[in-house]
């Protein structure tokens, strides 16, 4: 058997930080190799070596049994080894096939290009991909699966035999992973490597033959796929076992309603949507990506207008118009995004706690009281067990997990006893996830009302006691917590004009 | 992956849907000086005359060219605000060679714009390689070129009477010669084919393409392999080139070379390209664009002039178009 990729002893080191210490990884042509890991195990320190984004500082390399030093990602593109980043890295403005080919535009020896020919080479590489896509549309027009699409054809117009692939499910729906895989089997057939970094298990058991998991920056060993439970490589990437516990819904037949919404509407997204969560209740809300699970939110915030409909907290009706308005009713939002709307990254922990809630920290002439911010900052620090130095350090320095802690600190100090968390656990590792379920239980238990917003159907069935299902804008239906992900992927895709046997019309709520 | 648009049957370079878009984004501008044009006429009759058109052209040709130097750099999501102060320095520079050491056109002018191209070159090393910001680089260099323009000339002007022809390069006119009635100068002509020439570059050779490229996504150029240093340096000598050719247009104007002039000229250049839709945070622009603000810019200076309007308020009103002509764009884009 033949080694595509062959890496031994890889070392790296960052200041302050050792990163890689003697990492070993191989893979064979044809298969799907999983890389797992927590973040900061060291595998994007490690897939960036073989891509030639970083250098290492001591280890051996093989690409087909040759010696391989790359000074830069073009070097690793000319030996057939493609990467697809974590964060998308298209250019917005340009268009598809002008992104797959930068840099290898056809053009004549005046530099000039032949822009026909570049379109129809993109043609060509869909579709042998078998998707199809209108090459001549800007990137930024695209949605983050077409944008996904485009960075796998991409990397296979290098004619990659090697291709990396790190989280390339973040942001897709079910239907579009469904699409992916098929794509992946066919790289296979033709003898591709395929490297696959995610955190959902699910996913990984499908899609991968072997599996490398990290810790610490150190190789904690490979396993074939079909034979390892997923306890097993859990307990290897945090060193321990960690326990799944069954969501035990509380009663709460005669817990008051915190939050009521009656036929809101706004657009194509929100449409006639109603439901309400009791105290101390977790509200969980499925669906496939443009349901509008998010836009639902938004509008019950004040982030968006709404055209119609009411709201009413703690009984009372509520005329939200504004996210002030909306913190004023004890509402609090924790996007999807929180690096660009939950946080202000380059300011400190404590600054960020009490950002919802400068005007209790205001004394005379507008001066601040530190040393009340920095009493709160450290009381929620401790109460939710954020991993920090200090109050004082930036934020952009803490990892996802911790970065989600401190957001959800800002509300609770704002006193909100309505709170929407979107995407809680999204770029947050396996050991912080459950770290956030824990807190979200305790927040119900303390008779806080949780919305959820998740598409990991997993995360919806560990946290919620009761389950909304939305699809293409419209509510339909809600469940129990002992609901199957069957169960919500039939009313996740039960569309108003299409029949329930149709499976196409999964994807037909893309553009 | 149900995307509707076919994959076949597509020769274009650019889908209808975007040329439609990129077409109302100019319409906007245009119309806004077809209004101009419209009004003004009716204001004063001394406006729509083939004499005063001409001057406005004519007037338009030193900033238009200056703002083609900072559109490039725009657009690949950085700043210049050296394009002034470098064009006058590079007017002093053609002095030295033609005035004071008396050699031929042949060799001032090419070693003009090799200083431009040497000097947009050094910007473009202190951002790429030493990563200053662009503003603060460009900033330093608009100082230090103003500085030694001054230094060069000790303060005064350089003539060029001695250069025979010089000033035709610019008030001259080559399609008056052959066509009588069309009187348009020699520098308006050589606007248009800057203009023509940038355009072109932007759109069909590579270096066009890594110009938006990394005005986009700079990260994700350097991800596929390109070497994004030397582009950009590329991109300010480009710019610095450009800054020339409006330094020779200049000095041929004005027959001489004016060490102390330059400094805001960049600021009107950076007006036209903003009012011409490019976005300040790169990515997207276009020449016809930046030309039309430029033209914007001089009909309201030569309209309210005519009106017997005092300067002060033309300023006033040029500051006013300029927010008014952004906070369209901004409503534009946000249906």
């Amino acid at each position: 058997m033949s080694l595509l990729v062959d890496m031994q002893g890889i070392e790296k080191r960052f200041p302050g930080v050792h990163a890689l210490k003697g990492v070993q990884f191989d893979l064979i042509a044809g298969e799907v190799h999983a890389l797992m890991g927590e973040n900061g195990a060291g595998k994007s320190t490690l897939m960036k070596i073989l891509s030639g984004v970083y250098q290492r500082d001591d280890g051996i390399v093989r690409i087909n049994g040759k010696d391989a030093h790359f000074s830069g990602p073009r070097e690793a593109q000319d030996e057939g080894v493609g990467i697809i980043h974590q964060e998308l890295s298209l250019m917005n403005d340009l268009t598809v096939a002008q992104n797959i080919f930068i840099g290898r535009e056809p053009h004549n020896r005046f530099g000039i290009l032949d822009e026909a020919a570049l379109n129809r080479n993109a043609r060509a590489i869909f579709d042998d991909m078998n998707v199809v896509m209108d090459v001549t549309a800007e990137v930024g027009s695209l949605t983050i699966a077409l944008q996904q699409m485009v960075e796998i054809a991409k990397a296979l117009s290098y004619r990659s035999r090697v291709l990396i692939m790190d989280e390339p499910t973040a942001a897709l729906n079910e239907a579009e992973t469904n699409e992916l895989f098929t794509i992946i089997h066919k790289m296979k057939s033709e003898g591709v490597g395929v490297i696959y970094i995610s955190h959902k298990m699910d996913e990984i058991k499908r899609v991968s033959d072997r599996i490398t998991v990290m810790r610490d920056g150190e190789y904690v060993g490979t396993l074939n796929s079909d034979e390892t439970p997923i306890s097993t490589i859990i307990s290897m990437m945090v060193g321990r076992e960690l326990n799944h516990e069954e969501m035990v819904a509380p009663d709460l037949a005669k817990a008051p309603i915190a939050l009521e919404v009656n036929n809101l509407n706004r657009g194509r997204f929100v449409r006639d949507v109603s439901f309400s969560v009791k105290k101390g209740e977790i509200l969980g809300f499925a669906g496939l990506m443009g349901a509008g699970r998010t836009e639902v939110a938004r509008v019950i915030f004040g982030a968006d207008q709404r055209e119609s409909g009411e709201i009413r907290v703690h009984g009372k009706t509520c005329d939200i118009q504004s996210p002030s308005d909306a913190v004023k009713a004890g509402i609090g939002y924790l996007s999807e995004d929180r690096k660009h709307f939950g946080l202000v990254l380059g300011m400190n922990v404590r600054s960020n706690i009490a950002m919802a809630s400068m005007q209790r920290f205001t004394g005379f002439g507008g001066l601040l009281d530190e040393a009340g911010m920095a009493a709160s900052a450290d009381e929620y620090i401790g109460q939710l067990g954020i991993r920090t130095p200090s109050d004082r350090q930036e934020v952009r320095l803490l990892s996802g997990g911790n970065q989600q802690k401190v957001v959800i600190a800002k509300w609770l100090l704002r006193d909100c006893d309505v709170l929407i968390f979107d995407e809680p656990t999204r770029g947050v590792d396996v050991g912080a996830k459950s770290e956030i379920y824990r807190i979200l239980t305790e927040l119900a238990e303390d008779g806080k009302a949780i919305i959820v917003i998740s598409s990991e159907l997993p995360e919806v069935l560990r946290v919620s006691h009761r389950i909304a299902v939305m699809c293409e804008g419209r509510l339909t239906g809600f469940l129990p917590a002992h609901a199957s992900q069957e169960d919500i992927m039939l009313l996740a895709t039960k569309t108003m004009h299409a029949p329930m046997k149709s499976t196409s019309h999964a994807d037909g709520t893309m553009p | 992956m149900n995307n509707a648009a076919s994959q076949t049957g597509r020769g274009g370079v650019v889908s209808l849907k975007e040329r439609l878009a990129g077409a109302q984004h100019r319409l906007w501008a245009f119309s806004g000086l077809i209004i101009l044009l419209v009004g003004f006429s009716i204001a004063s009759p001394n406006f729509f005359q083939t004499t005063n058109i001409i001057s406005i052209l004519q007037a338009t040709s030193v900033n238009g060219v200056l703002a083609i130097a900072a559109t490039l750099v725009i657009i690949s999501g950085g700043i210049d605000l050296s394009v002034g102060t470098l064009m006058t320095f590079c007017a002093v520079i053609g002095g030295v060679l033609l005035t004071n050491m008396g050699l031929p056109m042949y060799i001032g002018i090419p070693g003009a714009l090799l200083a431009g191209l040497a000097s947009g070159a050094v910007s473009g090393f202190f951002i790429a390689k030493l990563n200053i910001p662009p503003f603060i680089a460009t900033l330093g260099m608009m100082l230090v070129f103003k500085g030694l323009s001054l230094a060069i000339c000790a303060g005064r002007p350089i003539y060029f009477n001695d250069t025979e022809g010089f000033s035709e390069i610019s008030t001259g006119s080559i399609i008056g010669e052959i066509i009588p009635a069309l009187p348009i100068p020699n520098g308006v002509l050589i606007l248009f084919l800057v203009a023509m020439g940038a355009a072109f570059i932007l759109s069909r050779t590579v270096l066009g393409r890594f110009i938006f490229a990394l005005g986009s996504n700079e990260e994700a150029l350097r991800l596929s392999g390109i070497k994004v240093e030397r582009w950009k340096i590329v991109v300010y000598s480009l710019a610095g080139g450009v800054c020339a050719i409006a330094g020779i247009l200049l000095a041929s104007r004005i027959n001489s070379a004016q060490p102390a002039i330059g400094q805001g000229y960049e600021l009107d250049a950076i007006a036209a390209v903003v009012i011409g839709g490019t976005s300040l945070s790169g990515g997207r622009g276009t020449m016809l664009g930046t030309m039309i603000g430029a033209l914007i810019i001089s009909v309201v200076a030569n309209g309210l002039r005519i009106l017997s309007v005092p300067q002060e308020w033309q300023i006033v009103v040029t500051g006013s178009i300029i927010i008014l002509a952004v906070y369209a764009d901004m409503l534009r884009r946000k249906k």
